[in-house]
């Protein structure tokens, strides 16, 4: 009995330890947005959301690095999202499991653990000056996709890992070509978490400061950028500018929370999105 | 049995099997007869999974795998490189150890096999898919939820649910991998009774670890141990008067 009692009390102590982790970890991230959220909420309006900035961007709103930013995470989602899935299809269908494949996949997932400064100064190099796209969102958005393609190939692949064997050779019994039973049925189950891996692949990359940093991103734009030769403003180095840069620092300061804001807000809706669209193929598979 | 000379359907000749440089199967020959149930016994990891799955060709997927010796299906050797495997999988067809059926309705399901093959004739699907429900005695318990996912099926249901898919694209040749080996005894009664009745139309080849299901349903048995085959002939003669010590000893149970 007594040996009975110390477990109970040993289990109670060790689960307390767990939800202490948690809840402490939860309460420093509830702190972090409670504080943007109160000290950026008011710099929001429907000017600061459609606005450009105005005098010395000491005034008006932060249009031009919403759209920047949208603009060049379009940009990298065409680039990132067909080649990142069809790279992983091929490498978990088709690619014959050797030492060269895993070199492969080693290497793509060490890419995606390269700093993103390490990203910016390459898409320098080679966008920028090599090709010769100059800095603009071209060379911005195609850095950002290199940066996220080993995040959409990591993550489609674990995707394609959790369709069963038994749904690919069970087609193959009734005489499907392997392209037939991957694409009807590897594919249906797979592409909920693909999608899901790629969006919240595609929402860090929104958020990101130094790809962008050499490679397109403006201090300030008095347009908005008219074609991908141009450069562009971003949310995130926006920030960066007034939180660190800006001669009148003290007064910026509620544009700088107010910006911080939306791209929380941007980032939190772009994982939201992917958790919905999850949540709405998979319903509809049952 | 009748008097009149049986064909043979499907036989293997001199049949060798790496698993990378690990020898799984050692001239195996056996021959399996039309219209008849060959049942193949033997200890877990004597081969006979491996024996059955090298008939469709399923091992090809296997990375590092290898074969030799030949395998025929009627006259033809169905490892010629001329030989269309998508084809032959159609031809021969597959049930599983475990149910596998895909999260589809059941409807679609039984249709997935006509669809990939180009079938697009919605009277002519929903016969198919009455008939091979039927075929599988399937129909009666499921006709009015064919839109229904075919998870929502029992166990030995999904099962029945398998063989029903594979009857739908007309096979020659079906195998059966260990089919009841997850299911419980009275689904097992079912299953046995629809291979009884399969071999009127089809040739049917059988993997299975419990002696009595081979004595029960199959005309012939091969016994294998370790890779090979040790002994063949007509069941009855298998379980009361096997050649073979090692085979009197497996189905008496002093092994296995």
């Amino acid at each position: 009995m007594k040996q009975a009692a110390r477990k109970k009390v040993v289990q109670f102590f060790g689960f307390f330890l767990l939800r202490a982790c948690l809840y402490l970890v939860l309460a420093v991230l509830l702190l972090f947005l409670y504080d943007i959220g109160k000290k950026g909420g008011g710099a929001i309006s429907w000017e600061f959301l459609s606005q450009a900035p105005r005098r010395g961007m000491t005034e008006g709103g932060i249009f031009p690095a919403i759209f920047g930013t949208f603009l060049v995470t379009l940009l990298t989602a065409i680039l990132a999202v067909p080649l990142g899935m069809c790279s992983a299809i091929y490498l978990n269908e088709y690619a014959r499991q050797g030492r060269l494949t895993r070199l492969i996949r080693l290497s793509i997932r060490n890419l995606s653990g390269v700093p993103s400064i390490v990203y910016g100064l390459f898409g320098v190099i080679l966008f920028v000056n090599i090709l010769r796209f100059g800095t603009s969102v071209l060379s911005a958005g195609l850095t950002l996709g290199l940066m996220t393609l080993p995040w959409t190939i990591t993550a489609s692949e674990e995707a394609l890992k959790t369709v069963p064997n038994s749904y690919r050779e069970g087609a193959l019994a009734l005489g499907a070509t392997k392209w037939q039973s991957i694409r009807t049925n590897v594919l249906p189950y797979a592409v909920p978490g693909m999608l899901t891996g790629t969006v919240l692949g595609l929402a860090r990359a929104a958020g990101e400061t130094a790809p962008i940093l050499f490679t397109g991103a403006a201090f300030f734009l008095p347009y908005l950028p008219k074609s991908l030769g141009d450069q562009f403003m971003a949310l995130p180095y926006h920030l960066y500018i007034m939180a660190t840069q800006h001669h009148q620092i003290q007064q910026v300061r509620p544009i700088a929370y107010g910006t911080a804001l939306v791209l929380i807000v941007l980032v939190l809706g772009m994982n939201m999105t992917a958790v919905i669209i999850r949540y709405r193929l998979r319903r509809k598979q049952r | 049995m009748s008097a009149e000379p049986l064909k043979i359907r499907m036989e293997a000749k001199n049949l060798d099997f790496y698993y990378g440089i690990k020898k799984a199967l050692n001239k195996v020959n056996i021959a399996c007869y039309e219209n008849r149930v060959t049942a193949i016994i033997g200890p877990s990891g004597c081969g006979k999974s491996t024996f059955i799955r090298t008939l469709n060709r399923m091992n090809d997927v296997i990375p590092g795998t290898r074969v030799e010796g030949a395998i025929f299906l009627d006259e033809k050797n169905i490892r010629d490189p001329d030989v269309d495997v998508v084809e032959l999988r159609r031809r021969v067809g597959m049930v599983f150890q475990k149910p596998n059926p895909f999260p589809k309705s059941i409807y679609d399901n039984i249709a997935y096999g006509l669809r990939i093959n180009g079938m697009r004739d919605k009277r002519k699907l929903e016969e198919v898919v009455e008939r091979s429900l039927r075929g599988a005695a399937l129909w009666e318990e499921v006709k009015d939820r064919l839109d229904e996912n075919a998870f929502a099926l029992s166990g030995g249901q999904q099962q029945r649910l398998c063989i029903a898919r594979a009857l739908a694209v007309e096979p020659e040749v079906i195998l059966f991998d260990e089919p009841c080996s997850a299911i419980d005894p009275i689904a097992t009664a079912k299953v046995e009774d629809l291979i009884e009745n399969l071999k009127k139309r089809y040739t049917v080849i059988i993997v299975t670890h419990n002696m009595q299901q081979a004595a029960r349903v199959s005309d012939f048995t091969a016994f294998m141990m370790l890779g090979e085959l040790i002994e063949f002939d007509v069941t009855d003669k298998i379980f009361t008067n096997p050649a073979n010590k090692l085979t009197e000893d497996y189905i008496t149970g002093r092994f296995g």
